[in-house]
């Protein structure tokens, strides 16, 4: 089995987040940052498992510069078989989304794993465009995902519920919580990691037709209105006269 | 031309389909041009979505049609899309329009947002949006410079609004391709407001002890016709099942009401349920870091204030 899975870097959740350059630009001082969770937890984690289970082998696939090797490295650290960045500094989903697309349609993966959505951008969209793009489907929000030969029994998450479902190779699938447990690499993926294949590709040219140009933080609430324990009927006055919301 | 594709689950339309219909309304107002409603497959009352106002409300239908599959909807709303000579697709942002929006921009070489949450700004010849970005953590304002935008609309941003009357329903003749996606089974909550669409919810934490505790969660929810939501600790111990877990590694909302009882509001907790219009902390530490996203607090042991809070509220829907 061939797999390819996209991973991007995000601010570690618990990042403070500021903007700089006017509130145009995300002001990454100070900040850490991880792999994104839904990436590195479940997709990853699921594609090295298939891996080990099937044979085959797991690429990594990142669209940013160099200031994101170290992320990759980790993903090697905990199994994939080898990476390609591509060099780029992406401002839009569809540009990720072809780049990954570019390289891809070359290569015949079995399946393309991404995550979620990233936790900086929200967008929930790459995985879908570079489903679009290769004309593959594309299984969104998937929570369990076990192969069978050349077909896929896929479970998903739905409004209130959950989808199963079956489809053939090759296809493209994002990943939710469920689909794996978190891996913490280990010394000696660490020391692997380092001698794993490694590729850094330049990127096709193509427009950003969507970008942010500016940011807001929101409004600090005001201080809050405590409410006596012994006293809910005032709660419950506050939140249908003041509030409105009951 | 603002084509809305308002999404129907077993026929009906849930209240996503007609934000999505109010927002492109609004929208072609503003680009002084006019909006249409596609449905997909068989659809009830169709016509209704001429209410919120759709001006013409298209259907397709086919046997491809009557499960989810992205590249078979995808292909369906992008011959729509060029059919009416949209300039402007308005999805809403729930799984189905998730799965949906990337594609779309990919087939129709369009500049996309996902989630929007605002009207667009045309000030300056521009077309900008608002969305939330860093999990909630801030908004920012996307500029689409492509010819065709496609956008996602976030779950309760707008009031669906009535403006117009009933419209008849055509049939658009486009080409429905075979699924390559089996779906085996759909099985959803019956009677529960699902998390994302809920506008009150009731979620609790670890504070709650175990999860045989949580009757004097459920009694609370249902009094107040909520959704119940939970903490990641809880799922992951699985107290309560993981559709529950909200955050940023779980479901994010946006409720009118949210109610947290015995959840301390950590960063990534806070993350998925800071854009609630209204939050009540529930919790037995003055400290807890919760009480500085709240608008309303109650500092006491959650065991006797959700009971006695559950009484007020019956009192209050008696009267
Ligand atoms: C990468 C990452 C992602 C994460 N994503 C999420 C996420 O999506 N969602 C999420 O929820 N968490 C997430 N977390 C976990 C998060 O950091 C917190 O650990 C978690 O939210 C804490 O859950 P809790 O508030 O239920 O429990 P605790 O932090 O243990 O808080 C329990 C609270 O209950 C109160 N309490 C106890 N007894 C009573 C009583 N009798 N009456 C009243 N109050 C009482 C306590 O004062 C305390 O404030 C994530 C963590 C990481 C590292
Ligand atoms: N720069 C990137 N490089 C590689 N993959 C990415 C990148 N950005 C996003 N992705 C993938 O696309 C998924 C969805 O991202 P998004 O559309 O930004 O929510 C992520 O979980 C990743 O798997």
């Amino acid at each position: 089995m061939k797999i390819l899975v996209c991973v991007s870097k995000t601010p570690d959740t618990t990042a403070k987040i500021s903007f700089t350059n006017d509130s145009t630009e995300f002001n990454a001082s100070g900040v850490t940052f991880i792999m994104n969770p839904y990436d590195e937890w479940y997709a990853l984690v699921r594609a090295v498992e298939l891996v080990e289970k099937n044979g085959g082998t797991v690429t990594i696939i990142n669209v940013g510069d160099a200031s994101n090797d170290q992320t990759i490295r980790k993903g090697l650290a905990i199994g994939a078989s080898d990476a390609v960045r591509i060099n780029a500094n992406p401002k839009s989903s569809l540009y990720i989304a072809k780049q990954i697309a570019e390289f891809a349609k070359a290569e015949n993966y079995d399946i393309v794993f991404c995550g979620k959505e990233s936790i900086d951008y929200n967008g929930s969209e790459v995985g879908a465009m570079v489903a679009e793009f290769l004309d593959l489907p594309f299984i969104s929000f998937a929570s369990k995902l076990d192969m069978n030969g050349n077909t896929a029994s896929i479970e998903r998450d739905i409004e209130g519920g959950v989808e199963m479902l079956e489809v053939q190779t090759p296809f493209v699938v994002s990943a939710a919580k469920g689909m794996a447990e978190q891996r913490i690499p280990n010394m000696m993926g660490i020391m692997k990691a380092k001698s794993k294949p490694f590729k850094v590709v330049e990127p096709v040219d193509f427009p950003d037709l969507s970008t942010p140009v500016k940011y807001h933080l929101p409004e600090e609430k005001g201080s809050v209105k405590l409410v006596d324990p012994d006293n809910m009927d005032e709660l419950v006055r506050l939140l249908h006269e003041e509030a409105k919301v009951i | 031309m603002v084509l809305v594709f308002a999404e129907a689950i077993k026929g009906q339309f849930k209240k996503a389909a007609f934000e999505a219909v109010t927002y492109g309304y609004k929208t072609a107002q503003a680009l002084g041009s006019q909006c249409v409603a596609l449905t997909l497959g068989t659809v009830e009352n169709a016509g209704a979505l001429g209410k919120y106002g759709a001006s013409k409300v298209y259907n397709v239908s086919g046997d491809s049609l009557a499960n989810f599959d992205s590249q078979v909807y995808t292909s369906v709303i992008a011959q729509a899309a060029e059919q009416v000579g949209a300039k402007v697709v308005v999805l809403a942002h729930t799984s189905t329009g998730k799965s949906i929006l990337g594609r779309l921009a990919a087939r129709l070489n369009a500049g996309s947002v996902a989630g929007v949450k605002s009207l667009p700004d045309l000030s300056g010849g521009s077309f900008k949006v608002a969305k939330g970005v860093f999990s909630g953590k801030a908004t920012a304002e996307y500029e689409i410079s492509s010819e065709i935008k496609v956008l996602s609309l976030a779950g309760n941003e707008i009031r669906p609004e009535e403006s117009g009357s009933e419209v008849s329903v055509e049939t658009l003749n486009v080409n429905v391709p075979a699924a390559k996606v089996k779906v085996l089974e759909v099985k959803r909550q019956e009677g529960i407001v699902p998390l994302p669409e809920a506008e009150v919810v009731v979620s609790a934490g670890r504070g709650m002890k175990g999860p045989e505790n949580w009757g004097i969660v459920e009694e609370l929810a249902n009094v107040m016709n909520a959704t119940t939501a939970c903490s990641r600790p809880v799922a992951d111990a699985d107290w309560r099942p993981h559709h529950e877990h909200v955050g940023q590694t779980g479901v994010a909302i946006r409720p009118n009401l949210y109610v947290a009882i015995g959840i301390s509001g950590a960063i990534q907790h806070l993350a998925g349920v800071n854009q609630s219009k209204t939050i009540v902390v529930i919790n037995k530490d003055p400290e807890a870091p919760f009480f500085k996203a709240a608008d309303y607090g109650v500092v006491g042991d959650l065991f006797e204030v959700v009971p006695k809070l559950t009484e007020a509220m019956k009192k209050f829907k008696a009267s």
